[in-house]
């Protein structure tokens, strides 16, 4: 293979990937704008998608489309679960407290996992096969094509939810000002409900496009959200368009990073990127600077 | 030296260091020797990262990368290019609280959390680093051969002798930090925790101190770490890994954020917790992760502080009852 055809190579599945973190970057974005918590059961719910996926489809035999919607569905109640249960439990709603309690209930999900499904590795088969479709030279599966379309189809819908419908104005609301929201009669908390249901389909989605590629295990949350939270700070943190953009160029970056430069140190250079756009450019890409007021 | 101890203070620092002293004159269990020493060298942790939660109210997910830099730097120095032990931990600290600037002083700049996951991403690349330059740090396999530390002709080669030089050390660091809280700099960390923008008009420098705190916390973990490496004389990425930092985490939430002795707690009931269900570490992550929830859900002071404030508060209903039956009655 020639040297452009391998940078097309890495770029493909690099945008692959992108997609993955741009779905999870949105997620954190749903919960940050609803709340201001950095929501560590992010992992979880990627980590989820994919075995449960593996739990309904390979294991009780479900036909792939019925176990892809019950999937997102089982996580996404799990999702509005937690904000009902804990989070709307806990005595002091100090931020930090909340962050702690999500970073709590994440490993306790991530050992019950490990109970539940074992150490190993899964495999989940591809949604139609395995035929490589040839592209310019570069090898395309039919499991890109598909991540490419459910994550266009995603992005879609969020954006017809975000600004065509009245819930989706809600939600818009309650990120701009709870306070305000909640005077001109938002519900706020069923709003903040909302997006934890949201955020854990949206994480449960990509988990479960991603396995037939990477297979699934009990762990594989923590790197796929943890990157996505990089793509989202890359992106601008808040900012959905950013999101996307974010998850897109760091699958990209980390994928010729790991081609060209090493393979080795393939999983730290999302976390490279996230330190310096932290150092340089805090906003991020399509973020602005905040005005904050007192 | 330490000019902002108080005298209550002063009483309990004096009672624990006659326990250091008294302890391994009368607790002659080796097993329980060393479960003392590990929860020597996690206070040592859990204070400074305390420091930094409870006063800063920031989070670190980086720790355990902190912790493993001091072990890492002190084995690779000493065992392989032969530098003396001692000069070496305070190289190791010194190139610890240089790292953790650079880490913390951009994400410490914004408003908001952003130093959670810049630490967690910083740890994912230490511990990258410690299982892949192989050559160097020994790999996944770890890094035997790191020598014990000595004073003179006095070596710390056994458990008892560690037990001394580690709570020796944990003791300095309660005092540091103990020092720090009463001081005018421990009063500004409090009025950042309380309002940040409130200090800040007033003249606090929000973004130094809070960096400060943060590089402080880190070097109390380097130094940990060096002693963890010395005392064991080995070490393996393992040690070090997202785990760790949960669980310093869960102890300064269990201790109760912003209280040093709250610190000492945690470490010490927590660090036996995980031995007694060692039997099991499966069960581990999940432990840690129920702990951390239930107590933060139920108890956000910590422990020891909420179930008094409980306690306090049942009384106070009790009284209140009583009173309004005694009206009651006198009206009758």
């Amino acid at each position: 293979m020639e040297l452009h055809e391998q940078i097309l190579q890495y770029i493909i599945s690099g945008l692959t990937i992108g997609a993955i973190y741009a779905l999870v970057a949105l997620g954190f974005n749903i919960i940050h704008n609803a709340t201001g918590i950095v929501n560590f059961v992010q992992c979880e719910f990627v980590t989820l998608g994919g075995m449960m996926i593996y739990t309904y489809y390979t294991i009780f035999r479900i036909p792939l489309s019925f176990s892809f919607f019950l999937s997102t569905a089982t996580v996404t109640l799990l999702g509005a679960l937690i904000e009902r249960g804990p989070i709307r439990a806990a005595k002091s709603k100090a931020i930090i407290v909340l962050i702690f309690i999500t970073i709590g209930i994440s490993s306790t999900i991530r050992g019950t996992a490990l109970l539940a499904w074992g150490p190993d590795n899964v495999p989940i088969p591809s949604f139609s096969g395995e035929k490589v479709i040839q592209i310019l030279g570069a090898a395309i599966l039919p499991q890109h094509l598909w991540i490419f379309a459910i994550t266009i189809v995603v992005v879609i819908f969020l954006q017809y939810f975000f600004h065509r419908t009245l819930i989706g104005k809600a939600m818009r609301a309650t990120a701009v000002n709870r306070r305000a929201a909640s005077l001109v009669g938002i519900n706020v908390n069923w709003m903040i409900l909302l997006s934890f249901a949201m955020s854990g389909g949206l994480g449960a989605v990509g988990g479960i496009i991603i396995a037939p590629i990477t297979t699934t295990s009990y762990d594989t949350g923590i790197m796929l959200a943890l990157k996505g939270f990089a793509a989202a700070i890359l992106g601008g943190y808040g900012n959905s368009t950013g999101a996307i953009i974010g998850g897109l160029i760091l699958g990209v970056l980390e994928s010729l990073g790991a081609g060209l430069i090493s393979s080795k140190f393939k999983n730290a250079f999302a976390f490279f990127i996230l330190l310096l756009v932290l150092f340089f450019k805090p906003t991020g890409l399509l973020g602005h600077g905040e005005t904050e007021r007192v | 030296m330490f000019p902002f101890i108080r005298k209550r203070e002063s009483l309990f620092l004096a009672i624990f260091a006659l326990a250091i002293i008294l302890i391994p004159i009368f607790v002659k269990n080796k097993y329980h020797i060393i479960v003392m020493n590990i929860v020597g060298l996690n206070t040592i942790v859990v204070v400074g990262l305390n420091l930094l939660i409870g006063f800063a109210g920031q989070i670190s997910l980086g720790h355990a990368a902190f912790y493993g830099m001091g072990a890492y730097l002190s084995a690779v120095l000493t065992a392989t290019y032969s530098f003396p032990p001692w000069p070496t931990i305070v190289i190791a600290m010194i190139a610890t609280g240089m790292v953790a600037y650079f880490v913390g002083y951009p994400s410490l700049k914004l408003r908001g959390h952003y130093l959670v996951m810049a630490t967690l991403g910083f740890s994912i690349i230490v511990h990258i680093f410690m299982v892949e330059l192989d050559k160097i740090t020994g790999g996944p396999s770890g890094f035997p051969g790191i020598p014990n530390l000595s004073i003179g002709r006095l070596v710390f080669d056994n458990d008892f002798k560690n037990f001394y030089l580690i709570w020796t050390l944990a003791f300095f660091c309660i005092l540091v930090s103990i020092n720090l809280v009463n001081s005018r700099v421990g009063r500004a960390l409090r009025a950042i925790h309380g309002s940040e923008i409130a200090a800040n008009t007033l003249g606090v420098d929000t973004d130094k101190y809070k960096t400060k705190i943060f590089v402080l916390s880190a070097i109390f973990a380097s130094l940990a770490g060096s002693l963890y490496a010395h005392y064991i004389t080995f070490i393996s990425p393992r040690s070090f890994d997202f785990y760790y930092s949960i669980q310093v985490v869960t102890m300064v939430i269990v201790g109760g954020m912003g209280s040093v002795w709250g610190s000492f707690f945690g470490a010490g009931l927590l660090t036996v917790l995980s031995e007694i269900l060692h039997v099991a570490e499966k069960y581990n992550i999940i432990a840690y992760g129920a702990i951390l929830t239930i107590v933060l859900i139920f108890l956000p002071e910590g422990v020891l502080v909420g179930l008094y404030n409980l306690y306090q508060r049942r009384k106070i209903k009790a009284l209140i009852k009583e009173e309004k039956e005694s009206s009651f009655e006198s009206r009758i």
